[in-house]
């Protein structure tokens, strides 16, 4: 008796790994453990047998981390991934699973522009859930603006008066350095987007028109027009020293990104933000944001349990998760019907709602020179003063029309 | 079969000859130390480099190996647009990385050697001070120098200001015809020090009697320095010039910590180290990584510096015995 009981235990013991269907789960977002971890359980809870752990890395060296892995053949289950070209490196070597409505049928409602962001242009295929979207706008001290009786301009030139009211207070009109070669691109898509008007960017996208456009030419004068509101030696202002500016009530605006609005609360959290798109040169132009995709959840396509994969997926395509992911994480989440606690970030979702893309980054950073380098390098120079909103188009045009035809003619 | 004692006295006069008994032990003994850092070696240095090697022949998509392209990424990265201008500007750079250090680093270095060998007033006190800088951390260097040139609240604009010439202050760091010669400087006072030590020690190597001879024939500190001291440290210029050498054209330190990783602005501090990094293992804002790209360039630097760098020490050791 005694050895029958031992023998099925025995028994149960070597078949149990077959059953339990542990998911490794990898992420960029150390910060965010504790959320990740609560949102499992309640996955856990309500699928018996799955069960997933997290494993956040390093997130400058993540997309190493992960490629090594998945080279090597010891990568996650389940995993997130970057959006764009950086996304392509994972997908194009046909690392991820394919994922279709059939798998995951919320993704019915997600914007075409987040399924876009994570869909691989060489098959045509969606390998990863989309997870945040992240808006370029104007970020304002409200305390700043209230105390000068300041209002939310919209119009360019009440932008233009406004910093200049704070700087004749004694403040910095914008926090904004040019050191860090990306921060030049965020601020161009969040100062410039309105005066290049929704249909330069339809048109850029459909290789109906280049970047030798007018329009886009005068969305860069604006920039370097805003400069003069930039502190002082703003060519040798770093990224992080330009956010120790805003945050410590040094200046009044800061062109940038949805995602310092978490972290700059948390630097001050005396600090009240608000926020809002950089007006068109008319009041009747819409006011429009650069808008782009983080992210997205992706499966191994050589995983041992591709049906937990996708269980564990829909989990975090559903709405249920996308709201603990907006209130609990700060972030704007893609997915359709899920609403937002904080004001700011329901400022930000509906600034969303009328948006152009962050361009560079959603078309044109496939291939060398990407546009992104090229935006960064030639506004860097403009705004140093050795080049001119003109020439820099022109560079920046040469640059892209080298591999992409629809700008070669 | 000899049993063979290892209790030196109970074996002498057995069969096995004393040297080959000797050699076994001693074999075994030296095998026993070299194979664990040959291995080591072999592993971590001599594996990734060929490795390395072997990549550069390859066509990459994102990270996945295509087929083989022989001289195809050697010929992109030195005459293909976009790579052959960036490398180009890189290599201009580290070039100018590498006079600019001779003659600021190395030349300074001489003169704090020679002040520190002729016991100038507070020698004791700056032989320390002058090596303190080469024990910090390159990041330590690297974000304190970025403070001090810190456009607004910067020491460096400060001090300007403080002696009235407020008109000079400037952003050091983010303009095209100051960055990189604020790196090269920081640079230079960081390592300063090594240079002065080995250079020192050369000095102090230098016999008396030689001195004392020199200086019956001649009052002039010039003549002797040039003709009797400079010949002499020899040896020290051999390894302060080479290690300056390999130093310059691998430089990526302190200009990915201080400007990051484009060379901002606008290039004008890009180095073959940064280029490298970027192409092999991407930018945020880069469009692909290309590890076949980055092998390449990788490879022709180790290439350039090892040929170089023997050729001169060829030169420079030969130099040293014909004086």
């Amino acid at each position: 008796m005694t050895r029958t009981a031992t023998a099925s235990i025995l028994a149960l013991l070597t078949a149990a790994p077959a059953f339990a269907q542990d998911l490794s789960f990898w992420s960029w977002r150390q910060e965010d453990r504790a959320v990740y971890e609560q949102l499992i359980e309640e996955f856990e809870a309500a699928n018996e047998g799955i069960t997933v752990t997290f494993e956040p890395y390093e997130a400058t060296n993540y997309n190493t981390i992960l490629s090594t892995a998945l080279a090597g053949e010891t990568g996650p289950d389940v995993m997130m991934v970057r959006a764009y070209g950086s996304f392509e490196v994972v997908a194009a070597a046909g690392y991820l699973m394919p994922l279709s409505e059939e798998d995951i049928p919320a993704l019915a409602d997600f914007p075409e522009a987040a399924l876009q962001a994570e869909t691989l242009r060489e098959d045509d295929t969606l390998y990863a859930v989309p997870f945040a979207s992240q808006t370029m706008l104007v970020i304002y001290n409200q305390d700043i603006y209230d105390q000068l009786g300041l209002s939310v301009p919209t119009t360019w030139d009440e932008l233009m008066s406004n910093a200049q009211a704070i700087e004749e207070a004694g403040m910095f009109g914008f926090a904004n350095g040019t050191a860090t070669a990306w921060q030049n691109e965020t601020i161009v898509s969040a100062l410039g987007a309105s005066t290049m008007g929704q249909d330069f960017f339809a048109e850029v996208v459909a290789g109906d028109t280049d970047f030798t456009d007018e329009r886009f030419v005068a969305g860069l004068e604006a920039v370097q027009q805003a400069a003069e509101y930039f502190p002082d030696g703003y060519q040798g202002l770093d990224y992080a020293s330009a956010q120790q500016l805003f945050t410590s009530g040094l200046a009044g605006m800061f062109a940038g990104g949805s995602f310092e609005l978490a972290n700059f609360a948390a630097q001050n959290p005396d600090l009240n933000l608000g926020v809002f798109a950089a007006p068109g040169q008319s009041a009747e132009d819409p006011a429009l944001v650069g808008l782009f995709y983080d992210g997205g959840y992706a499966g191994n396509a050589a995983t041992e349990h591709p049906e937990a994969v996708k269980t564990f997926l829909n989990f975090l395509a559903s709405q249920e998760f996308g709201q603990t992911f907006a209130n609990e994480l700060g972030n704007v989440s893609p997915i359709p019907g899920v609403t937002f606690e904080n004001d700011l970030l329901q400022s930000v979702a509906t600034l969303n709602e009328t948006s152009v893309p962050y361009v560079m980054l959603t078309n044109f950073r496939f291939e060398e020179p990407s546009g992104s380098v090229l935006l960064q390098t030639e506004v860097q120079r403009m705004l140093a003063g050795e080049s001119d909103p003109q020439t820099a188009a022109q560079t920046i045009n040469d640059g892209i029309a080298s591999y992409y035809e629809p700008f070669q003619d | 079969m000899p049993v063979v004692h290892y209790d030196s006295e109970a074996v002498e006069g057995e069969a096995l000859p004393p040297t080959r008994r000797r050699f076994t032990r001693r074999g075994a003994w030296i095998s026993f130390l070299l194979i664990p850092p040959i291995a080591v070696m072999a592993l971590f240095v001599v594996y990734p480099i060929l490795s390395a090697l072997a990549y550069a022949f390859y066509d990459w998509t994102g990270l996945r190996r295509e087929g083989f392209v022989g001289l195809e990424n050697f010929r992109r990265v030195l005459f293909e647009p976009p790579y052959a201008a960036i490398t180009w500007n890189a290599f201009q750079h580290n070039v100018i990385v590498f006079f600019v250090l001779m003659v600021v680093q190395n030349g300074v270095g001489f003169l704090l050697a020679w002040c520190l060998w002729r016991e100038l007033p507070g020698a004791r006190f700056h032989r320390v001070a002058v090596f303190l800088p080469v024990v910090l951390s390159t990041v330590i260097i690297g974000y304190m120098w970025k403070l001090f040139f810190h456009p607004i609240f910067g020491v460096v604009n400060q001090l300007l200001e403080l002696v009235g010439l407020g008109a000079l202050a400037q952003p050091w760091l983010g303009q095209s015809d100051t960055a990189l010669g604020a790196l090269i400087l920081v640079n230079a006072w960081a390592w300063v020090g090594f240079p002065t030590l080995v250079f020192l020690a050369g000095l102090q190597r230098i016999p008396t009697e030689v001195l004392e001879a020199a200086r019956m024939e001649t009052d002039s500190e010039w003549t002797i320095t040039r003709r009797i001291v400079w010949p002499l440290v020899a040896p020290s210029t051999t390894v302060v010039f080479i290690l300056l050498f390999i130093g310059s054209f691998n430089w990526f330190e302190l200009p990915y910590i201080m400007v990051g990783l484009d060379g901002s602005p606008f290039g004008s501090t890009d180095v073959l180290g940064l280029v490298f990094y970027r192409t092999a293992f991407g930018n945020v804002s880069a469009g692909v990584q290309d590890f076949g790209l980055g092998s390449a360039l990788a490879v022709l630097m180790f290439l350039f510096i090892a040929v170089f760098a023997t050729g001169w020490t060829l030169y420079l050791r030969k130099r040293e015995l014909d004086v």
